[in-house]
């Protein structure tokens, strides 16, 4: 059933491999999804009624460093996959912990903005600009939330029963989970803010 | 918020089915515990990870979600069968054609099609089961959950009654500030989830778990449909769980996505609703389409014909069907060049349609055609589906379209479109794969009743609707003034879903009759099929196949048949490797059940603490690493023999 | 085969009446009294006739096949032989329905286009324009020009064109006429625009076909089209004869009811268009909740007080408005 010479050690057996289409095809899922909430956000983005628009409010200094966090928390779960397929407990460890870090980092940050936001009077129901950019930003948030937590239980796992062919598969797609975070925010960054404070 | 408001009161209708619910609740939970059951409805289904039981569980929630809906639909049928009836009140009757729509296409025709093919995927790709058995259970019972949530709405707060498109502003706190619509909402996000995850599973099931030798042109046609149809389900869910979503916040959270006031946009939601819901209805018919040609093939004696263009024809329509979604709205005041640009994509979709009826007839050409109840169906549904599909092109065009749309033309179509392509394909299908379900047939010739009395009823409701459409009656109208004239087309109509009602209950009996008399002696391959869910044991065991097939051609079945191959070798058993019940599944959707309800009531406490208990589940889940168990050898070779009799 | 016989004398049965409509014009939709519908009713016409052909085919051959080739018990051990299909053959079905879709496609487009427009003929004509706003569950129908606001009923000139600028004061409703022409959806904060033009003077049955809650049903309303001297007329009585149109009279005409027919002097046009917002401050979701149980019937009942309150004061205001029923008369039959 197992071999060791040519896969990746999380492709090992025929249920990983499955996981892992199973999971690419979840992420097929998420990006309609996010779609779908980009488009809508699209269409009610000029719609501020009396709130704010978005160049009233997003400062573009903070969301850079967030920006800048959840891209090094994406080359870091990277680093930890690299430790893992070395056999490299200890460094999966680290690096994963790292990468937790700085997603809770941004986590704290984006609550920040939130919180700034709501002061300068943009709360979700204040116009169907605010209810677009906070749903769309919240899903994204509530996602890393998720990830967080289920990667902290899968390097429970991975101390106690060491990398396996089970806990790498698990940790490989965590990570894919990681990465696609990454991207739905830079499209997030690019689409909402950049394009939020040109236009 | 009183009690009185709490439980649907003040309607003799009402009451009667809240008591007869409560009578049949206790009646169940005591004849099951005087039976002492319990513990093997727990271990035999509530746990289950097997692909046919879920399967069968699927198909006995959709049979039953049928009766409820059709009762629906009856009680509107009587209530414009005469002008100025009042049977039922404005309100009533918006709550039940409401409901009539949500129920029959996502909890009756949804789980009607997954569960058939739950059974019917893995054994004809000859697998032991689907890629995540599991995750398989849990999309059972989520679907489940949301179904019985939105069924409590009846008894319990009040009915959903925007319609079961729930178009905005409509659907609306302002306007609908009852608990209804987060029925609507909430439901069907639970249920939602649910066939998300069937979509995944399929997807990676059929693309990894084929036998060794099925190459993709020699997949059966009937899993091809399903593979494509899962695809659509991945592409399409998400929109609907974002809409719903969006409809959440608006009606608990005060957000303005489709609000009038605030920039809110109502018309994003008709976007959204049809950007899933378009593709959602060749969800439903695509998989159909598949039974179809199954059914049609063994019965006429034939090979498919066309089999490749019928192939491409299905990826067509699933291509196209995500182009078409302005058609539900061309009278929303789109540009002249938008609304030509829709009814181009809209009439398209004829053109694989039409090469599919084709392959059918062409398939049913020189062959030698057996008049089983399952084929029946499916040859009453080339004549009925033409004409949905003729009207469906009449609609497509959007300058006439401004004349049917919203009319009973439009509802007449639909119900020709839908009826012949799921519930026909449905029934051809339960006659065609009950054996390998239950090990014994229904009955043929109570079937035949119920094919008559279904086909005749059916026309003779819905045709009389094109009518009363072009003569000015739009749809979801509870009553009409006698000067209209179209008090005598309603009363036809509604007499014919009287006949239509009979056909159900025929089905119901036959069921009935035959699990009391059929004969159980019914051999592995009671229609001499051609695909290889025949070519093991009526009812399949649990572990599908002793050894996994080998495949060579498309309806290798057939050809291992003539051959004389289809025995087993001894020397090939292996223990088979099995995975193990789980409780995780049934428990994780009662709590998303739960956390459903309170919400509908904007208890947001309770539903927090309700929300832990999902939260529990799935870390149990992550924690579990139960390898499943082995059938020995031993035990495969006693069940085989008891059908195939020595091994060779 | 027994079966197959009754299974063919069904079919036809259920077909004789389709093959009846095409002959039979009483159906609205098949009675256009404009040119726009006349228009619309041709390509429907048109497209059925080509399906009916379609139908035809389809039916013919499979009744055909399926009877010719049933098994029948001196078939003995006959095997049909196996067919993987024939490329001419299929390329001919892919083909057949390519050539139906470019005949329906070419006409559809052009009554598209058609249809948006002023109809041929009256393009010279200034229309007369009618806004049109749509409430829970009622038409308030406003002639800008002639500052008259009509609830339910419209008066217009024969054999000259019409403008309807479509707009919701909350709910989406859609407007229709099926003998003058195809509907349109109304909507809070959108306009949407419409021309029709009655050939003779004539009652014409409009109504609303977008659910929209329970008074939706009885969302009907009446044109009338008149000579071109009667609607003057009209108008020259509305101005001697019918009261003022008061934004408190207007709120309330907006609560959620159905009314009877209005006429009123001036528009509401001066003080809110709904088309470009506003509309939220009109709506309040308290006179929407259902309860269900003992106190719906009081509030019913509350409800029709206030419902014939408004009627008898339409009946006193009503100048012109003879027609003894508040809903309109579908006549024709």
């Amino acid at each position: 059933m197992t071999s060791h010479t040519t896969t990746p050690l999380e492709y090992n057996t025929e249920q990983s491999q499955m996981n892992i289409l199973g999971f690419w095809v979840f992420l097929g899922a998420e990006i309609v999804l996010f779609s779908t909430l980009f488009a809508s956000y699209f269409v009610l983005e000029h719609n501020t009624a009396d709130g704010p628009a978005g160049q009233d409010i997003f400062i573009l200094k903070d969301v850079l460093i967030e920006t800048f966090i959840l891209l090094t928390s994406s080359f870091t779960s990277g680093l930890a996959i690299h430790s893992m397929r070395n056999h490299d407990k200890k460094g999966l460890l680290i690096w994963m912990i790292v990468t937790l870090l700085l997603g809770a980092g941004f986590l704290y940050m984006e609550i920040n903005e939130f919180i700034h936001y709501v002061h300068e009077g943009a709360t979700i129901q204040t116009s169907g600009f605010t209810a677009a950019f906070f749903t769309l930003l919240g899903t994204h948030g509530a996602h890393v939330t998720f990830g967080i937590i289920w990667i902290s239980l899968l390097l429970v796992q991975v101390y106690r029963r060491g990398i396996t062919e089970k806990t790498s598969s698990k940790l490989f797609i965590s990570s894919l989970y990681w990465h696609f975070l990454d991207v739905v925010w830079i499209f997030i960054f690019t689409f909402v803010y950049l394009k939020g404070m040109v236009m | 918020m009183s009690w009185d408001e709490f439980f649907v009161t003040g309607d003799p209708l009402i009451l009667a089915s809240q008591i007869g619910i409560g009578l049949t609740m206790v009646g169940l939970i005591a004849l099951i515990t005087y039976l002492k059951r319990w513990k093997w409805l727990w271990s035999e289904w509530f746990t289950t990870v097997d692909h046919k039981k879920i399967g069968i569980m699927y198909v006995l929630a959709g049979v039953l979600m049928f009766f409820r809906g059709g009762v629906d639909g009856l009680l509107m049928k009587a209530q414009t069968s005469r002008p100025e009836l009042d049977i039922l009140d404005a309100q009533h009757y918006d709550e039940i054609f409401t409901t009539h729509g949500v129920i029959m296409i996502l909890f009756m025709a949804m789980p009607l099609l997954i569960g058939i093919m739950n059974v019917v995927i893995p054994l004809q790709i000859g697998a032991r089961d689907v890629a995540f058995p599991k995750l398989n259970a849990f999309s059972f019972w989520i679907f489940f959950a949301g179904a019985m949530l939105f069924n409590l709405s009846f008894v319990i707060g009040g009915s959903p009654d925007a319609g079961w498109t729930s178009y905005f502003p409509l659907a609306g706190k302002e306007f609908t500030p009852g608990v209804g619509n987060n029925y609507y909402a909430l439901s069907l996000q639970i249920a939602g989830i649910g066939t998300l995850a069937t979509g995944i599973n399929f997807v990676v099931t059929i693309i990894k778990m084929r036998a060794p030798g099925m190459s993709w042109m020699k997949l059966p046609i009937f899993t091809w449909s399903a593979f494509i149809t899962n695809i659509i389900i991945v592409a399409a869910f998400p929109i609907l769980t974002v809409a719903l979503l969006f409809m959440t916040l608006d009606r608990l959270f005060g957000t303005h996505f489709f609000t009038v006031a605030a920039g809110g946009d109502p018309m994003l939601w008709l976007n959204l609703f049809w950007l899933w819901g378009h593709p959602e209805v060749y969800i439903v018919v695509l998989p159909a389409f598949g039974m179809f040609s199954e059914v049609i093939a063994t019965f006429a004696r034939k090979n498919l014909y066309g089999y490749k263009s019928m192939v491409y024809a299905i990826a067509g329509i699933a291509f196209l069907s995500m182009l078409v979604w302005v058609h539900h709205f061309y009278t929303m005041g789109n540009s002249a060049a938008v609304n030509s640009i829709f009814s181009l994509t809209t009439m398209m979709i004829a053109i694989p349609t039409g090469v599919k009826i084709f392959n059918w007839l062409f398939t049913l050409r020189k062959g030698r055609i057996q008049f089983t109840t399952s084929m029946l169906w499916s040859l009453a549904f080339i004549p009925c589906f033409t004409i949905g599909g003729v009207t469906g092109v009449m609609l497509a065009m959007a300058a006439a379209d401004y004349q049917y749309h919203n009319t009973m033309f439009l509802v007449a179509h639909f119900h020709y479109v839908l009826i012949p392509g799921v519930v026909f394909a449905v029934f051809a299908a339960l006659y065609y794969w009950w054996p390998k379900m239950f090990g014994f047939k229904l009955n043929e010739k109570i079937g035949k009743w119920h094919f008559w009395l279904f086909v005749i009823g059916f026309n003779l409701t819905f045709m009389p609707m094109f009518f009363v459409g072009l003569d000015g009656m739009s749809r979801r109208m509870y009553t009409y003034a006698e000067s209209t004239g179209w008090g005598a087309w309603l009363g036809f109509s509604a007499i014919g879903s009287l006949v239509m009602a009979a056909g159900f209950a025929a089905l119901c009996y036959n069921i009935y009759w035959s699990f009391r008399y059929a004969s159980r002696d019914v051999g592995n391959d009671p229609w001499n099929a051609r695909t290889l869910e025949w070519s093991t044991a009526s009812p399949a065991p649990h572990y599908n196949f002793a050894v996994v097939p080998e495949v060579e051609t498309l309806d290798d079945f057939w050809y291992k048949k003539k051959k004389g191959e289809t025995g087993l070798k001894k020397a090939d058993l292996k223990p088979v490797h099995m995975p193990s019940n789980s409780w995780t599944p049934i428990v994780l959707a009662g709590a998303f059940g739960l956390v459903g309800f309170f919400l509908v009531f904007e208890w947001i406490p309770l539903a927090i603490i309700a929300a832990v208990g999902i939260v529990i589940g799935l870390v149990a889940n992550t924690f579990d690493y139960d390898d499943g168990y082995h059938i020995p050898v031993d035990e495969l070779e006693e069940e085989e023999r008891e059908w195939r009799g020595d091994l060779e | 085969m027994k079966a197959m016989k009754k299974l063919i004398y069904a079919l036809t049965l259920l077909f004789i009446p389709v093959l009846l409509a095409g002959c039979e014009s009483k159906l609205l939709v098949f009675d256009p009294k404009g040119p726009v519908a006349r228009s619309l009713t041709d390509l429907i016409v048109y497209s059925i006739i080509l399906m009916l052909v379609v139908v035809v085919i389809i039916f013919v051959l499979f009744t055909y096949i399926v009877w010719k080739y049933r098994a029948r018990k001196d078939d003995g051990d006959f095997e049909p032989k196996e067919e993987k299909g024939n490329h001419l053959l299929e390329i001919t079905w892919f083909t057949i329905p390519i050539i139906i879709v470019i005949a329906l496609m070419i006409p559809t487009m052009k009554t598209i286009y058609e249809v948006e427009d002023i109809p041929k003929g009256y393009k010279d004509e200034e229309p007369l324009v009618i806004n049109v706003t749509s409430a829970d569950w009622k038409w308030i129908f406003s002639y800008p020009e002639q500052d008259i606001e009509t609830v339910n009923y419209i008066n217009i000139p024969a054999d000259h064109p019409v403008q309807f600028k479509l707009t919701s004061a909350g709910t989406m409703q859609s407007f229709w006429v099926p003998q003058l022409g195809g509907q349109k959806y109304t909507m809070a904060n959108m306009q949407t625009n419409l021309y029709l033009v009655a050939d003779k003077p004539g009652s014409f049955y409009g109504r609303n076909t977008n659910f929209n809650g329970q008074g939706y049903a009885h969302m009907e309303f009446e044109v009338q089209a008149q000579t071109e001297e009667d609607f003057n007329k009209w108008v020259h009585e509305v101005h001697n004869t019918a009261i003022d149109l008061s934004e408190e009279k207007y709120s309330e005409i907006l609560k959620p009811g159905v009314l009877g027919r209005m006429t009123f002097n001036g528009t509401h046009l001066e003080w809110i268009d709904h088309a470009h917002g506003g509309s939220e401050k009109y709506i309040d979701s308290e006179l929407y909740r259902i309860d269900h149980g003992d106190d719906e019937e009081d509030q019913e009942e509350d409800h029709e007080e206030d419902h014939e309150d408004v009627q008898e004061e339409n009946e006193n205001q009503d100048t012109e408005e003879t027609s003894d029923s508040a809903t309109t008369d579908h006549s024709h039959h």
